[in-house]
């Protein structure tokens, strides 16, 4: 199953690799990763997605990890709390003018929009949750899909919240649900 | 006032209380060498970096201080390598500063440019590439603090020529601003609490002792915590010397090659308390049947260590001795006599296999040698060791009743720590004795630094085990390759003449009558010495828990 971490981090060279790092040191799979700036110049935020064998296990040990970092200032394990999340996809497709009704029609139905337009190819940006893009894809497909770039998935969670959260776990209360997590024990 | 940043560097290490630094000079860090000349710093120049990270390492372990070591670009950064996983794996707080090639060269392939912050990137706790003279006070300050504070462990610093040659106006930053960096130590109440209920209901609870005791001075809480429970204590090997070994609770150690009675006892427990130690392979043997009838309760200072190999009832994420001092008060007093008597029983079956029971056959055996160096020392010596047959006797047959003065390498299991281990020591205390026991194949890995410690004079006394085999390798072929001996027949120089070559006196020993002379030859000779033993060539260590078995299927040593 896929895990959704929000690290902030100090926006330092190497901190990018330090994090990256970890996960290959860890022996964990990163399905994306995106990396930005944030309303604080010093500090970055990362949106990572991993994928998790072993689910609430595994996903402790990358929080715990991540925590050990001295660059990186707060986790959140996202994946069980109401947040929003956002992929963007650019997708080119190999079409003529017989056929850009039909992309446009799909565009229009998945809220995507044409960002260009050439004699034999156009192509769509699509904003959304992971599902739908998928969606889309899908669709686009028999058409004749060139290019395609993602940015990874964004998150954030829902309602008045900074973004900054201690996890207690880390300070050594999450983990009292133990009898669960035994369960789940590898 | 401006400084170059070489003197900054100096201005800040002095501050940080370091008097000795192990290194090596070459052409990225020579403005620091010469800024070194001007401050209250005893150099000691060893022979080959890897040296330098080992005394340092055992500086630190012996002193509880951090150490220190230091080395040039390239080849001289990629030598300390493995002597910073060594103290990584042993959370053993050392700083390591490297020269660098310019900044304006990085990313060149100039002379002698290795990417030394990537390379050390997984066996540092933090590392910091310093490419300006200002940013040097800064970073000394948070790599010595994060080196020591929280879980120990190494830091490096690799400083770009130009930043140990530029001026800048030198401020010493009173503070260190680490916003993800928090280490914690109290453990929430109601999670004591749960603990208290676990000890409270357990029959058959025993104390495992990891270096997390040393490494927060909670020897006497520990002592405190079981005596007034009467519970047991089983130590890690990193963990030996916390609690003594005389004392009436203390069941010596666990794991591949502990105690039968102690890893019987781990297994028929109903109660395990780890303290301040993470359930290495090595000490579980299989997850799979590990104390399976045991709650946990697991007091350790680092988060990820918590479930990590196995899952634990509560865990107490603290500082170890913050957390003992508070849970001490919380508990009652009990007495575990029926407990205590059936691990007593399954103690002295163990005996009647003791090879230190064994009659004299005319031959030297490894644990016999440690015995007779335990009885010269009054088990009061620094021990430290290499890796393999000799380190787990040593373990097993040099009983420590004080803390501090095992130093051996256990997680990396790094050969040739030994010996520059010992000279480290020494340099935390002069006047203590300090023996080296290392194996034929370790201390030729590291046998250079002789040389180093007769330089300074280190006091230190190098007992070789020669085998003529890489014993510990030799004795798994024996076990599980069907005695198939594959690049284990080990030639030897003439130790003896090696070492007066170095200028040490050294003797070969060969006969049981021998020892106790030679021992307390050495010990009567100032500097350092070297004793030869040649031993049994294909004895092997028992008991021994076959990799991936469980803890109570030991291979037991057979009854003579």
């Amino acid at each position: 199953m896929n895990y959704t971490f929000i690290a902030l981090v100090e926006n330092k060279p190497g901190v990018l690799n330090r994090v990256a790092s970890l996960f290959r040191r860890r022996n964990f799979n990163i399905e994306s990763l995106a990396v930005g700036r944030t309303e604080n110049p010093e500090v970055s935020r990362m949106t990572v997605v991993v994928d998790c064998p072993n689910g609430d296990y595994d996903a402790h040990k990358i929080e715990a990890n991540l925590y050990k970092l001295v660059n990186v200032i707060d986790v959140q394990d996202v994946t069980r709390q109401p947040s929003v999340t956002r992929d963007l996809a650019l997708i080119k497709i190999k079409v003529g003018p017989e056929k850009r009704a039909e992309v446009n029609g799909l565009a229009e139905i998945f809220r995507a929009r044409i960002v260009d337009v050439a004699v034999d190819s156009v192509i769509v940006e699509i904003t959304g949750t992971e599902d739908k893009i998928e969606g889309m894809i899908e669709l686009l497909r028999p058409l004749g899909i060139v290019e395609m770039v993602r940015t990874g998935q964004v998150a954030m969670t829902r309602g008045v919240n900074d973004g900054v959260r201690r996890v207690q776990g880390v300070l050594g209360n999450r983990y009292e649900d133990v009898s669960e997590l035994a369960e789940m024990a590898p | 006032m401006k400084k170059t940043g070489a003197e900054i560097l100096w201005e800040c290490l002095v501050r940080e209380g370091v008097e000795v630094v192990f290194g090596y000079p070459g052409g990225a860090n020579m403005p620091i060498y010469d800024a070194m000349l001007s401050y209250p710093v005893h150099h000691v120049l060893v022979r080959h970096e890897q040296g330098g990270a080992h005394m340092a390492d055992g500086y630190a372990r012996a002193s509880g201080k951090v150490g220190m070591a230091m080395a040039t670009s390239g080849p001289g950064a990629t030598n300390l390598v493995t002597g910073i996983a060594t103290a990584m794996m042993d959370s053993v707080p050392v700083v390591f500063v490297t020269g660098q090639v310019a900044a304006h060269l990085i990313g060149g392939d100039a002379f002698q440019e290795v990417d030394v912050t990537g390379i050390t990137l997984p066996i540092t706790k933090h590392n910091y590439l310093v490419t300006r003279a200002d940013e040097i006070a800064e970073v000394v300050r948070e790599a010595f603090y994060i080196a020591r504070s929280g879980r120990p462990g190494p830091v490096l610093i690799d400083i770009c020529k130009n930043a140990q040659v530029e001026q800048t106006e030198f401020i010493y930053p009173e503070d260190v601003k680490l916003p993800g960096y928090q280490p914690v130590d109290h453990a929430p109440k109601d999670s004591l609490e749960r603990a208290v209920k676990l000890i409270e209901k357990a029959q058959r609870p025993i104390i495992l002792c990891g270096h997390g005791v040393l490494v927060s001075k909670a020897e006497e809480v520990l002592a405190n915590f079981a005596v007034k429970t009467q519970t047991p204590v089983a130590s890690t090997l990193l963990g030996l010397g916390a609690f003594p070994a005389s004392h009436e609770l203390s069941l010596g150690m666990m794991g591949m090659h502990g105690e039968v009675h102690t890893n019987m006892a781990i297994q028929n427990s109903d109660l395990i308390l780890a303290f301040g130690m993470r359930f290495d392979d090595r000490v579980t043997g299989t997850l799979k049947t590990y104390a399976p009838h045991a709650k946990k309760i697991h007091i350790e200072i680092d988060p990820s260590e918590m479930h990590k190999n196995v899952a634990v009832d509560v865990p107490l994420v603290g500082d170890l001795k913050t957390v003992l001092t508070d849970l001490v008060p919380m508990v009652d007093e009990y007495d575990h006599d029926a407990w205590l008597k059936e691990i007593s029983g399954w103690k002295s079956e163990a005996d009647t296999r003791n090879i230190i029971n064994w009659p004299d056959d005319g031959k030297l055996y490894v644990p016999h040698l440690i015995a007779n160096i335990w009885k010269a020392t009054g088990g009061g010596a620094i021990m430290t060791t290499d890796v393999g047959q000799h380190q787990m006797w040593a373990a097993q047959y040099y009983a420590l009743d004080k803390p501090n003065r095992w130093l051996t390498s256990g997680g990396a299991g790094t050969m040739g720590f030994g010996l520059p281990a010992a000279i480290g020591a020494w340099f935390a205390d002069k006047d203590q004795e300090i023996w080296a026991v290392a194996g034929d194949g370790g201390f030729q890995m590291t046998a250079a630094e002789l040389t180093t410690a007769v330089q300074e004079g280190a006091n230190v006394k190098v007992a070789i085990m020669n085998n003529s085999f890489l014993g510990m390798v030799r004795q798994w072929q024996e076990f599980f390759f069907e005695k198939r001996y594959s690049a284990v027949n080990m030639l030897s120089p003439d130790f003896v003449k090696l070492a007066e070559a170095h200028g040490v006196p050294a003797r070969r020993v060969t006969k049981r009558e021998e020892v106790n002379e030679a021992i307390a030859w050495a010990r009567k000779t100032q500097g350092p010495v070297v004793l030869e033993f040649v031993v049994e060539q294909e004895d092997a260590v028992y008991p021994m828990v076959p990799a991936g078995a469980a803890l109570d299927q030991m291979i037991q040593r057979p009854v003579k």
